[in-house]
């Protein structure tokens, strides 16, 4: 019953900050991808930055249990799989998170996302099998690797020798540098997109 | 009012942390296929099955790792399902305190209407097969952006810089060609 409480309280809040940082427009994220108006790439670089950063620290610290990480594998699929993604992305504006969001913020295209989207689950369901036998689903880099060895985990990492913890703040903090360091639109970046327009 | 970059980021950065403190990681796609199997097991209660052990299906997906997802979609009362339906509801509640979606705004985004014409029609059938592609994708990839990008990142996992190389390294180029006009 607790996680039932914890899964209304965690995703009713992630529900209402995908909303409120914009990402249950298709418009925003489709000028983030199109290199336009940043807004949302800050944003999740930010986000990263800032929850890397606080679980490591609180892992070193002792106050975060490390045994609560999730680490999924490394393996072909992933990156084709997401071109694919990207692909929709682009085109449509929504990814599955924000597109369930959006939907149920009113927005009625999102409706034929989900639509398309339980259709394309179903798809994969029914050519799992053939996908395996192509062997893209093959662990890479030991499986469920990490960049350098988290320290009370069995993941295994690419750089073995250096403290996974430590690591993971540096690259946290260095999402944070990179959300500060992006501009807000690119200017003047070849396309004319009339980026001196104000945006609103 | 959409918030700052650096207000959102941090209440962004908060959730997902506390996800991770308290429970695991946030993910979203697998719940697409947790609702097919609940939907397909509606149809054909032969779907998913009870065993000694745990849970079992027909198709393969459902049934690997042991039957998780074939137990998740069993006992849609579990803590991801009812994840992601919180989060539909977050989105809704936060949608209407704002005043909602107006307009025409509803049936698609203006950026969309800029490039491609008002046409309801041909934005709802390139939104479902964007859908497909999408989620179809992000199960190959065992994950979308909450899982891969956001969570994966956050944990330093290979894999979400595999996945999030591929999102991106497909999703700017697409969108420079398809978005031309986007001052809206």
């Amino acid at each position: 019953m607790t996680t039932i409480i914890l899964a209304i309280v965690i995703g009713g809040a992630f529900g209402v900050v995908l909303d409120r940082i914009g990402a249950t427009n298709p418009k925003l994220t489709i000028k983030m991808l199109a290199l336009t108006n940043l807004h949302l790439m800050k944003t999740i670089l930010l986000a990263i930055g800032v929850a890397a950063v606080a679980m490591f620290a609180g892992q070193m610290a002792g106050l975060v249990d490390v045994g609560h990480m999730s680490v999924k594998s490394a393996y072909l699929g992933v990156f084709i799989g997401g071109l694919l993604l990207g692909t929709g992305w682009a085109v449509t504006g929504y990814c599955p998170g924000t597109g369930l969001s959006a939907a149920a913020a009113g927005r009625k295209d999102a409706l034929f996302f989900i639509a398309g989207g339980l259709l394309g689950a179903a798809a994969y369901m029914v050519s799992y099998s053939w996908v395996k036998s192509t062997g893209i689903l093959a662990d890479m880099f030991g499986g469920k690797a990490t960049v350098a060895a988290v320290p009370g985990t069995d993941y295994p990492s690419v750089f073995a020798g250096l403290p996974g913890d430590i690591v993971g703040i540096v690259l946290g903090l260095g999402f944070i540098a990179i959300a500060f360091a992006l501009p807000n639109k690119f200017v003047g970046s070849g396309h004319a997109r009339g980026t001196a327009v104000p945006a609103e | 009012m959409t918030l700052s970059w650096k207000t959102g980021g941090i209440l962004l950065g908060m959730v997902f942390l506390a996800a991770v403190l308290l429970v695991k990681p946030i993910g979203v796609s697998t719940q697409f296929v947790i609702a097919d199997g609940i939907i397909a097991d509606a149809i054909n209660p032969d779907f998913i099955t009870q065993t000694d052990e745990g849970y079992t299906s027909t198709n393969a997906y459902m049934a690997k790792s042991g039957g998780k997802y074939a137990k998740s979609a069993s006992n849609p009362l579990n803590y991801s399902f009812v994840f992601v339906l919180a989060m539909m509801a977050g989105a809704a509640i936060s949608s209407y305190l704002r005043g909602g979606v107006k307009g025409g705004e509803k049936t698609m985004p203006n950026i969309w209407r800029e490039n491609f014409g008002d046409s309801a029609l041909k934005r709802f059938a390139v939104s479902f097969a964007g859908g497909f592609i999408i989620v179809f994708g992000a199960r190959l990839a065992g994950g979308c952006t909450s899982g891969h990008m956001m969570s994966g990142l956050m944990q330093t996992s290979i894999s979400g810089y595999m996945f999030t190389l591929g999102a991106f390294g497909a999703g700017i180029p697409v969108a420079m060609m398809l978005y031309k006009k986007s001052e809206g």
